[in-house]
């Protein structure tokens, strides 16, 4: 996928002016997931749910503690039932083993479900030019392959499209008459797959958790396009990241209770999909050929690092529903495959901190992503991790660095400090007018352009004030 | 035998010499000494009203946090050291701030990591340290509130305060003693204004947007003010609400309103 996280700024001005995405984020906020999860949770108990956060991040932990030792578990055990485990290093390799696969198995047409990695990998583009017809069967991801965009959410790609916009392309891929009711379109959309789905070579799916006791991979659904995918062609590959791999079914029992509650507010979703080797010698369908390509493309380096927790991640999407910049921005304003508070640490992460400036800065860090995250990263701690990489790196403008440095010089010396105060007050004070707000301020344009700034309510500073009662109090 | 009083002064000792005397030091926030000494005065006010011996440390300025969230640890660190150095001969520090109580409780430690002297005065000063309104309602003998507020207000859950610190309950049942007052909650309240530090500078646009949606809520609630517990949210929300044609709705810092000092 074509990599814009360095142009955040501009694109989220272009997303705030955007009156269209405008309304389709505002009707997401208002009836979407974390309504959903919330009803979710407080069905479960909401101290119940704590505990189980707990012990998903404490699964996903000891996964990471020993990811090495757990990969090769899963490798001998998936070998065992006689699918091929594949390593990629980078997203290229990635893509160049899938070509390789699909060259060994004469294949022309690849039906896709769900996968995040395929659009790290920016899989479609290299299947095309390889001569395979990728074709993508999640509803959303369909649409957004007609449409020529990239996902804007991990678990809800399209939401940044309404019925209307659907409906004219639909209308203009499928030459097909127009149509509004959705019932009518996911039809319109699922005869036109169905072909697909029957004339594919290969079947490629991404993975939600790799099971190491079993060599399974598994994926979570709920519509039902994933069961096609991973059962109906001949070769079925599961694509995801090596982070991936927990040690047990029974860990997964856990993790699933937190995935779904998390995401749409679901005890469970319609569809898990657990498979394990190609078809049986007694088993009447299943692909001939299952191959797993693991990937790692980043990954290994945050393995042992200060932001080994991300890894914890298992894509709900819950931060970014939750994130009060996500939802006024969108998920292309982030410029990558993964936006929100999730993406703003993965992308820095994987792609290099020079590559997306913005990302670790475009946060209030408000908490509101941490808490509903069902593993417990700390997102605004890992956020503030990076924001303290970038100066140490010198990636920051060099006016930003000074005024903090001009700031804490002050505030490290009391008496400068009140000196400047007390200039500083009634100055902005008579900015403010006789109304007390600031239409226009000097060095802070940025908020004076949607907001006013208050002025100042008294000509002293508190200290000074303070100083005056004590003095007439007769104190020290 | 001095080894046992070490540990009963290190363990409930200390502890209850601090209640006993409540020495409180008020930290009162930059932003409070610049733009609205009359909260410190209400802070000041509540904290004596409750039986606390207050003092104000005349040096005081910034907890670090601008530094700290900027990424700057050695400002951060730097300011952080200056406080604590202020503070520690106090039973406790009250802040009218969420953030700056929650930049001592819950980030201090963090900014020491690694030190391991500093790091105990950190931890014993951040277990000390509370936001204004979970000290009235937790730790002080006798939180009185005799003021009255004639109206309807909707409360806005500063994210610090609430999700760094779990300030929640707290002003709530302490403006419910409030006469008059009548509070009706706003839609997600618990939702960011927008505010966010220096992000308020650096992506104006995006923080206005949010704070719109924030002012949104405010109106919808058919309140007459917005009560909150933090500077940044204040200053931030009242820009937004006037900027937007609202010349009505009062943003009120809750030590105002349990202060009656309006």
């Amino acid at each position: 996928m074509h990599v814009q996280s360095m142009h955040f700024k501009p694109r989220a001005t272009a997303a705030l002016a955007d009156e269209t995405l405008q309304s389709n984020l505002q009707k997401f906020n208002s009836t979407g997931f974390t309504a959903l999860r919330a009803k979710a949770v407080a069905d479960f108990g909401p101290g119940l749910f704590e505990k189980l956060r707990g012990e998903g991040a404490a699964i996903r932990d000891r996964a990471l503690a020993n990811l090495d030792a757990w990969i090769e578990r899963f490798e001998s055990e998936a070998t065992r039932r006689g699918a091929t485990v594949l390593f990629a290093e980078t997203r290229e390799e990635a893509c160049e083993l899938l070509i390789d696969v699909c060259r060994r198995h004469g294949v022309k047409k690849a039906i896709k479900s769900k996968s995040m990695l395929s659009e790290e990998a920016g899989v479609n583009e290299a299947l095309e030019a390889a001569g395979v017809t990728p074709v993508e069967t999640d509803l959303g991801e369909y649409i957004l392959q007609l449409a020529g965009e990239p996902p804007s959410h991990i678990i809800a790609p399209a939401l940044h499209k309404n019925k209307g916009e659907v409906a004219d392309l639909f209308a203009e891929r499928h030459r097909a008459p127009r149509k509004t009711d959705i019932p009518l379109m996911t039809r319109e959309a699922r005869e036109v797959l169905r072909g697909h789905f029957l004339s594919a070579d290969l079947g490629l799916s991404g993975g939600n958790f790799l099971i190491a006791e079993s060599g399974s991979g598994l994926i979570v659904t709920n519509e039902g396009n994933g069961r096609m995918v991973t059962t109906l062609p001949r070769v079925h590959v599961c694509l995801t990241g090596i982070e991936k791999v927990i040690p047990t079914l029974e860990d997964f029992s856990t993790l699933l209770r937190l995935l779904t509650r998390s995401a749409t507010g679901q005890a469970i979703s319609n569809y898990v999909s657990l498979f394990t080797g190609p078809r049986g010698a007694l088993e009447r369908d299943g692909p001939e050929h299952m191959v797993f390509i693991l990937v790692d493309a980043g990954r290994t380096g945050l393995v042992g690092s200060d932001m080994q927790e991300m890894l914890r991640c298992i894509r709900c999407g819950a931060c970014m529903n939750h994130c009060p910049v996500y939802r006024a921005v969108g998920g292309h304003s982030y410029g990558w495959v993964y936006p929100g508070p999730m993406g703003s640490v993965l992308t820095p992460a994987y792609l290099g901190l020079e590559n997306a400036l913005d990302l670790p800065q475009a946060a209030t860090l408000c908490g509101a992503c941490s808490v509903a995250c069902p593993v417990k990263i700390p997102l605004p701690e890992l956020l503030r991790g990076l924001r303290e990489k970038q100066v140490d790196r010198g990636l920051r403008p060099v006016k930003e660095r000074l005024g903090i440095r001009v700031w804490s010089w002050f505030a490290r010396r009391p008496r400068a400090y009140a000196l400047a105060a007390a200039i500083g007050a009634p100055v902005l004070r008579l900015l403010g007018g006789t109304d007390g707000l600031i239409g226009t301020l000097p060095f802070g344009s940025e908020w004076t352009r949607g907001r006013f700034f208050p002025a100042p309510r008294s000509w002293k500073t508190f200290r000074a004030l303070y100083a005056t009662r004590r003095r007439s109090s007769g104190g020290t | 035998m001095s080894e046992f009083y070490i540990t009963v002064w290190n363990g409930p000792g200390r502890r209850a010499c601090y209640d006993f005397f409540m020495r409180v030091g008020l930290f009162v926030t930059c932003l409070v000494d610049l733009m609205r000494p009359s909260i410190g005065f209400a802070a000041l006010k509540l904290l004596e009203d409750a039986g606390c011996e207050v003092v104000v440390p005349a040096a005081q300025t910034c907890c670090g946090q601008p530094g700290w969230n900027s990424g700057d640890r050695r400002s951060a660190r730097e300011l952080a050291e200056k406080l604590i150095d202020e503070f520690e001969d106090c039973s406790y520090v009250v802040v009218p701030s969420g953030s700056c109580a929650g930049m001592i409780r819950a980030h201090f430690p963090e900014v020491f990591a690694g030190e391991p002297g500093m790091l105990a005065r950190a931890e014993r000063l951040g277990s000390r340290t509370y936001e204004l309104t979970e000290f009235l309602a937790k730790v002080a003998h006798r939180p009185r509130v005799s003021a009255s507020f004639d109206g309807t207000v909707t409360y806005h859950d500063s994210c610090s305060g609430l999700r760094e610190l779990g300030v929640k309950g707290e002003p709530r049942k302490l403006l419910s003693r409030v006469a008059g007052l009548k509070l009706v909650e706003m839609e997600e309240c618990e939702t960011c204004c927008g505010f966010g530090g220096t992000f308020s500078i650096k992506y104006g646009d995006i923080s206005s947007e949010i704070a719109e949606r924030k002012c949104a809520h405010i109106a919808a609630s058919g309140a007459q003010a917005v009560v909150l517990g933090d500077l940044g949210c204040m200053l931030n929300i009242e820009g937004r609400l006037r900027r937007r044609g609202d010349a009505k709705t009062r943003v009120l810092h809750v030590a105002e309103v349990l202060a009656g000092e309006l």
